[in-house]
């Protein structure tokens, strides 16, 4: 008996018992559609953290003042100490002394109030030096950034984000406006390119509302004179993602010379990394998808499961027609693959159409949760592969019991 | 009829063919084809735990091709057992037992059932027809297992339901016909792959009295036109339509009547 004739035959079986065979694929069905979705909600929310990190800008540490390992009790805690200063941040962009760093940017942040004509807006105010631009990974949409000169001068002259810029000037072209911060008129040169807000973003709330000045002109006019030399925090930027722990090391080592701190136990600045934070947030993601997945597997076995309870029953239900079938000349080998053969188009049935429902659910469910859901055709494809090795994993044992059935009891059987 | 006109008969000299052994317009009867059946001392002991039932204790039958042979019994008494080893749906205990002159007794399970594709048609007390099929495609499963092409198939089992007289019941299920009318279509399954022996096991036990004396008439029938039928049951009047009996009581023959004493094909 060829192999069409054996799938002919296992195929018409199936059909025969079409409410059974319709509620095993149900099983099937279930399971690899929540596979499908739950593999592609975790995909979506990786993709999704993914772009967050490339638009934070790349390969950041960021130096504070204050230590978090608080360990003599002594010490000021984590940010309240101004230990960091200019000097620290020329410092670290020397190539000799840190060859992985490839930029640093030394800001102060303060919220102040800004405003344009009759327009109020408060925000936070970042001074800081030219190298920022590159340090943030940010671009210019309009305008130009701020410059070395204008450092040097104390030029009264601001950078806005496009929110900002939106909310100051709505409609109208903000370069060459000029807006009141803290009461300082400085006129506006550029305005960053938008990148979206970024919930997981630890050092600014939103990257699209800020005001950049320069950051002797914020130390002169906004921060008061006894923190001058002063700055809230140094950005470094290492020379690619590989080196990121090097720059670490070497603004660690070179910070810790500086300040005359011998122990890093003891150190009074702590670096951070933005990628320590979004990988967390990444593997809580992972670890959501793995547990998510698990769930969805277990179900999937159930359905396997489903899959052979029935192949069983059926089995014992056409005990006598296997036993005919046996005395009218069919070998153990064909019972078997019959019964293979059925118990695999359960399966593949079940796949093809907990594949189609998954894709369906992905289409529809983003409109009513926040999350993205990311169907891979791999992943698609896979899942169906899994359903119809679930089929055949599942059916052979019941199609082993059939075909070591011997006739004569099979034949007796009422 | 002539054998040349049995359904599916298209395929002579192959051994044990029923068409070569009695022609009916010459009368002759070819002496060196080898018995349809020879047993010797066959013994089956069935284990049920630590129990042994001897089912059956040293039987020898020979069966001549072309002879119409009834093997009677009361229940209990072995019949059925010979009847299971007689169509190799099991095998011997101990003994020999030679299925037109091919030893089986020491066969595997593939190679039996190879056996019974081509060399036995067997037909049912409860006709066991599949339900979900058609009469055609009921009639061609033993072809389908001989591996025979879909077309031939058809061909065959459209044939060998016209040879019943079912040829305007082709396309019905199992449960719109009559028990008659079922018998018949597991007649001519048993019947469409031409084999050596047809078996029949109580074949009249339930049907009532007209549909039995049809299907015994067309036993009767296909007897005349060569073939070898053996007929299990336990009713005398039955037993009566075979030209001999073969009498089983406690899983031994009685009154052995030699094979050879009996004037084989009527």
């Amino acid at each position: 008996m060829n192999v069409l004739e054996t799938f002919r035959t296992g195929l018409e079986a199936v059909v025969s018992h079409r409410l059974r065979s319709a509620l095993t694929v149900l099983g099937i069905m279930i399971g690899i559609t929540a596979v499908i979705l739950t593999v592609g909600l975790g995909e979506g929310a990786q993709q999704q953290v993914s772009s967050q990190i490339s638009a934070l800008g790349s390969n950041l540490l960021t130096v504070t003042p204050g230590s978090t390992t608080s360990s003599a009790g002594i010490r000021g805690g984590f940010g309240s100490a101004s230990t960091l200063t200019v000097g620290d941040a020329a410092a670290l962009s020397s190539n000799v002394v840190a060859p992985d760093i490839n930029a640093v940017a030394p800001a102060s942040t303060v919220s102040e109030s800004l405003a344009a004509g009759t327009t109020n807006w408060t925000t936070t105010v970042v001074g800081t030096d030219p190298s920022w631009l590159t340090v943030r990974g940010r671009s210019m949409t309009e305008g130009r950034f701020i410059a070395a000169h204008d450092l040097a001068t104390r030029a009264d002259v601001a950078v806005l984000g496009a929110t900002t810029a939106q909310e100051l000037f709505g409609f109208r072209d903000p370069v060459g406006q000029t807006v009141n911060i803290a009461g300082q008129p400085m006129s506006v040169i550029g305005v960053l390119n938008t990148v979206g807000s970024s919930s997981t973003s630890s050092t600014a709330s939103n990257p699209d509302d800020q005001a950049i000045v320069p950051l002797t002109t914020a130390s002169a006019l906004l921060f008061g004179g006894s923190s001058r030399n002063s700055v809230s925090q140094i950005l470094i930027q290492s020379t690619s993602a590989g080196t990121l722990s090097a720059a670490y090391q070497e603004a660690d080592a070179e910070l810790l010379s500086l300040h005359g701190v011998t122990t890093a136990a003891s150190a009074d600045f702590t670096i951070t990394s933005e990628q320590q934070v979004l990988s967390t947030a990444t593997s809580v993601d992972k670890t959501l998808t793995v547990l998510l997945g698990g769930v969805a597997g277990i179900s999937l076995l159930v359905g396997g499961i489903g899959v052979m309870n029935i192949m069983l029953v059926s089995v014992t239900e056409r005990i006598r027609e296997i036993g005919l079938r046996k005395a009218l000349g069919a070998t153990p080998r064909v019972i078997r693959r019959q019964f293979l053969v059925e118990a695999s188009v359960l399966g593949s049935v079940g796949g093809v159409l907990g594949a189609g429902l998954g894709l369906l659910g992905a289409a529809i469910l983003p409109h009513f949760i926040s999350d993205k859901i990311t169907i891979s055709p791999v992943a698609t494809v896979g899942a169906i592969v899994i359903a119809i090795g679930i089929g055949i994993a599942f059916g052979v044992y019941p199609a082993s019991r059939a075909a070591r059935l011997a006739p004569i009891d099979a034949l007796r059987s009422e | 009829m002539t054998p040349s006109e049995h359904p599916g008969s298209g395929s002579p000299g192959s051994p044990g063919d029923t068409a070569e052994v009695w022609v009916e317009s010459t009368g002759t009867y070819p002496l060196v084809q080898p018995p349809v059946i020879e047993a010797h001392d066959v013994w089956k002991t069935y284990r049920n735990g630590s129990l042994e039932v001897d089912a059956l204790r040293g039987v020898s039958v020979e069966i001549r091709s072309g002879e119409y042979v009834a093997i009677t019994g009361p229940s209990g008494s072995g019949k059925s057992t010979l009847m299971h080893i007689l169509g190799c749906l099991d095998v011997p205990t101990s003994g020999s037992f030679l299925l037109a002159g091919e030893d089986v007794s020491t066969m595997s399970e593939e190679e039996l059932a190879h056996v019974r594709n081509r060399r036995i048609g067997f037909v049912f007390q409860q006709f066991n027809l599949l339900a979900s099929m058609s009469a055609w495609r009921n009639v061609e499963l033993p072809l389908l297992y001989a591996g025979v092409e879909r077309s031939e198939r058809k061909r065959r089992a459209l044939g060998a339901l016209e040879r019943v007289g079912l040829d305007t019941r082709v396309d019905h299920r199992p449960g719109e016909l009559s028990g008659g009318q079922q018998q018949r279509v597991a007649m001519a399954r048993a019947l469409v792959t031409d084999p050596d022996l047809i078996l029949a096991d109580e074949p009249t036990g339930n049907l009532d009295s007209v549909s039995a004396a049809d299907v015994l008439g067309l036993l009767d029938e296909l007897h005349r036109s060569g073939r070898t039928i053996v007929l299990i049951t336990h009713e005398a009047d039955v037993a009566e339509a075979a030209d001999r009996t073969v009498r089983i009581r406690d899983g031994q023959i009685l009154d052995p009547e030699p094979a050879t004493s009996v004037a084989v094909g009527r």
